[in-house]
């Protein structure tokens, strides 16, 4: 069929199903059209439906609180008068998730350099299937890991590493334990691995053949072709994914929970038993919350809302900003 | 400094496909080499086997020797690298690393082999770009990136980029091939001027840049689709197109196929 | 100037040292991944084979303490597969319909901009964030009581993006000729995107779903603030706390006895094997239809 003659039938197809069941045709679209957009706008609706419930239902709880919600590093909102603050948690959050990228970020770029790069070409897909493994166990899972194996193998790192660097406030503190903060991460370090890595081996291998080749001719090793032409073109394909594995680990439940044991207060010797974060108090304390309770605990996890939120926009605003570039 | 290669029983492979077949031949030293031929006969694949890039694609291998003056390429204790060190490469398509800047692009390979001192750098970053006839156009904005050069201009920083190390021989694979006709002659006026120094073996679809460039010329041919390519014959340039020994040779430069 | 390279076997010792090392720290970071996955598997399924027995899928936990023996966690899978069901049925319509408005409808207009962003936000959403907003939209202002139904509505909202996302990738993969051949027949475009774009893309949109699925089985946050706990069976999911492997995991971990904490990792195990296969089963339908896809 010759292209002209193609677009004649097609016309007169349209012409003929429209003259037949115009309505219907015409119709069906408009619903369709009208389901599909309006479940776009769904998914609108249910982020700024997320936003404004969180902060209703986090206001009275909050008129009531007596203690100063930003400093305060209590959390006693059952009590009268109420009186809670997120210091504690807004702290805990911040070092776990940080601590959890500084160990994550280095072995997971490892990983997928070893997939992209070193590892028998014919087996690279299988072992970036292992490593994916690590992302479909579920938190509760590493959470009772973490809990019964890892921690009791923690205690004598923590130990190790308060006598050699002790002198660190960080890694101070006179009684370094296995319910820690530092567990936490480790533990949050290894559920981020995945995500950190798949993306950083996607971005290598989208590396063109042309600067591969370019650096392998030019006499590099293996090494320095990677440092050459491999790590600043994927560089903000890499940070993006940290950024996204940040995200994951300040928003880290149940894992975190089961690790971590109370301890009130703010306490910077991270290898010292106790802490606690925004995510991990809530389903900590969410049995025995009473009405203020829950609204207090809302108000924080609003809190861990919005700071998920920037973190993650700022993530996928350098993953969109690389896509421009390359 | 440039050395002569010669190249004796040599096969190519690409996992079970035999790409060039017991390809024997001496390319002399000072001198400009032409590789003619059709598509696929495989005269890319045996270029990238002067110096040793055919082997980082996945699955190829190479038999068969390549003497670079008394030392065989592929001898047990030689490294790849230091093959590659010595025989540069220009591809067909200019790659400049696109984040780093016209000087970085030519010092990379300086700095891979040491040199760190920057009057050193300066010297042969300089000369190499003089080498490469690029220095007048570029001297003025060193630091801007190799990327926002034109075509022509890319490809002459990826010549300066490879003699910088002082490589005994340079390939080229078919260089002009991404270029309008003025950066095409600019290469062909800097190949004529850089076989003063080096042995250039260059791969080219164009018969008359072969005609134009080259001392000796090489024609490859294959049999039919999935045999492997082979040298039909090499000889004088200007043998090879008046007066060719094989048939087939004499057919492709004539148009007659190909 | 450098010396002339006269012999082709040398790069500098410290160059070769340095590739090595690079070499063997990227070796190394492998390893460390596949350690804890290792111990883990291992783990959970040395624990948890002490209990995986008749009774563990037969019983619930009902009148039972954490120091008893024997009790199940029939109700939690119940719970489970129920919730998971409900998550599917909510959640996979919309997604569907809203993948099917980007890149069908969408084009390059505002909206479709603003929702793919976010789509991508919504992806990041802490899963115990869900839970608080079904707790504080659905418990705390309909004031409907815990309920299975509840927990799966949370679940919905973590499901929905991952499903808009695959299922997204799957419709662009689609190639524009069958539509073409498709609206010059004269065949409505709804039609068309039911009839032939679907179709066409359905393989690769189970398998986000089932993966999709996969994920949020495990997901227990959301749950311990919509479904609470119970020891007890409770097939309605519309009414009244029910149960879920996850927050079974997490009860019978949190009672130091030994029987309790045998109880959970052969919750972890089945919830695991679970999980698995979903993905198993995803991949296969994923390799069994590739062919056609091309």
């Amino acid at each position: 069929m010759s292209s002209q003659s193609g677009v004649d039938a097609a016309v007169g197809a349209r012409h003929r199903a429209d003259g037949r069941r115009l309505s219907t045709g015409r119709a069906g679209d408009r619903i369709f059209a009208g389901a599909a957009r309006g479940s776009g706008i769904l998914v609108l609706a249910i982020m700024a439906a997320i936003a404004v419930f969180l902060v209703w239902k986090a206001i009275p709880a909050l008129q009531d609180n007596k203690a100063n919600f930003l400093t305060s590093q209590d959390w006693n909102p059952n009590a009268t008068p109420a009186k809670f603050g997120i210091a504690q948690l807004a702290f805990g959050t911040v070092v776990s998730s940080a601590l959890a990228l500084i160990i994550a970020t280095p072995v997971a770029i490892g990983i997928a350099l070893f997939i992209a790069f070193y590892s028998p070409r014919k087996i690279a897909s299988g072992l970036g299937y292992v490593v994916d493994l690590l992302a479909a166990v579920p938190s509760i899972v590493y959470g009772l890991w973490g809990l019964l194996v890892l921690a009791p193998n923690m205690e004598g790192i923590s130990k190790a590493l308060n006598t050699a660097l002790g002198w660190i406030p960080f890694f101070g503190g006179d009684s370094p334990g296995k319910n820690s903060i530092f567990t936490a991460s480790v533990v949050l370090a290894i559920m981020i691995l995945p995500i950190i890595s798949s993306i950083s081996r996607e971005v290598f291998l989208q590396v063109p053949r042309a600067h591969v080749e370019a650096a392998l001719a030019l006499g590099a090793t293996r090494w320095e072709m990677i440092r050459l032409s491999v790590l600043p073109y994927g560089r903000s394909g890499v940070i993006g994914a940290s950024m996204l594995g940040l995200g994951r680990a300040m928003g880290e439940t149940i894992a975190v929970a089961m690790v971590l044991t109370f301890a009130p207060g703010v306490n910077v010797h991270i290898l010292e038993d106790g802490g606690n974060t925004f995510a991990a108090n809530i389903a900590k304390s969410f049995g025995e919350a009473t009405v203020t309770g829950r609204g207090a605990l809302i108000a924080s996890g609003l809190v861990l809302f919005v700071i998920t939120l920037v973190v993650n926009m700022a993530a996928r605003a350098v993953v969109a900003r690389r896509k421009e570039f390359v | 400094m440039a050395k002569r290669i010669e190249v004796s029983g040599l096969h190519a492979y690409y996992g079970g496909t035999h790409a060039i077949e017991d390809i024997s031949m001496t390319v002399e030293p000072r001198s400009v080499t032409a590789f003619i031929g059709p598509s696929g006969c495989g005269k890319s694949t045996f270029l990238r086997t002067l110096n040793r890039m055919h082997e980082v694609i996945p699955g190829a291998r190479v038999e068969g020797k390549v003497m670079l003056d008394d030392e065989d390429l592929y001898g047990p204790s030689v490294d790849p690298v230091a093959v590659r060190r010595t025989v540069g490469m220009v591809f067909q398509r200019p790659n400049p690393f696109p984040t780093m800047s016209i000087y970085d692009n030519v010092a990379a390979g300086l700095k891979l082999n040491g040199v760190r001192r920057k009057s050193q750098l300066d010297e042969i970053v300089e000369g190499s770009l003089k080498g490469a006839n690029l220095w007048e156009e570029v001297k003025d904005r060193l630091g801007k990136p190799g990327a926002g050069l034109s075509g022509g201009q890319q490809q002459r920083l990826c010549i300066a980029r490879a003699i910088a190390v002082q490589p005994q021989v340079l390939l080229m694979d078919e260089p002009c091939s991404a270029l309008d006709p003025i950066s095409t002659l600019a290469i062909e006026d800097l190949i004529a001027k850089l076989k003063d120094q080096y042995t250039i073996v260059i791969v080219t679809h164009n018969m008359q840049q072969a005609a134009r460039v080259s001392d000796r010329t090489a024609f490859f041919n294959i049999a039919g689709t999935g045999k492997p390519g082979k040298l039909i014959e090499i000889d004088d340039t200007s043998k090879i197109f008046t007066n060719p020994e094989q048939k087939a040779t004499e057919d492709y430069i004539t148009g007659r196929f190909g | 100037m450098s010396s002339p390279s006269t012999s082709l076997g040398s790069v500098s010792a410290g160059r070769k040292i340095k590739d090595r090392l690079v070499q063997g720290l990227v070796y190394l970071a492998f390893a460390l991944a596949v350690i804890p996955l290792v111990s883990l598997l291992w783990t959970v399924v040395k624990h948890g084979a002490k209990r995986f027995d008749a009774d563990f899928f037969n019983r619930s936990m009902n009148g039972l303490a954490g120091k008893d023996a024997g009790g199940g966690a029939y109700h939690a899978i119940i719970g489970t597969l129920e919730q998971v069901l409900i998550t599917s049925l909510v959640a996979v319509p919309i997604a569907l319909l809203a993948a099917v408005y980007l890149v069908e409808y969408g084009g390059r207009s505002r909206l479709a901009k603003v929702v793919s962003f976010f789509v991508d936000v919504m992806t990041g959403i802490p899963s115990i964030v869900a839970g608080l907003f079904v707790l504080a939209l659905w418990l705390l202002t309909l004031k409907m009581g815990f309920s299975g139904f509840a927990g799966a509505l949370s679940l919905a909202i973590l499901m929905i993006p991952t499903v808009i996302r695959s299922a997204e990738e799957m419709l662009k993969l689609v190639p524009n000729d069958l539509r073409e051949a498709s609206f010059a027949l004269g065949v409505p475009r709804w039609r068309t995107i039911c009839f032939v774009v679907l179709p066409t893309a359905l393989p690769g949109i189970i398998t986000g779903v089932m993966l999709a699925v996969a994920r949020v089985m495990g997901e227990t946050a959301p749950l311990l603030l919509t479904i609470f706990i119970t020891k007890a069976i409770n097939t309605d999911p519309f009414t009244g706390p029910q149960g879920s492997l996850p927050t079974f995991i997490w009860d019978q971990a949190a009672d130091p006895n030994t029987n309790a904490v045998d109880r959970a990792w052969t919750g972890a195990l089945v919830l695991i094997l679970i999980i698995m296969l979903f993905n198993l089963v995803a991949r296969l339908v994923a390799r069994a239809y590739k062919p056609t896809g091309r």
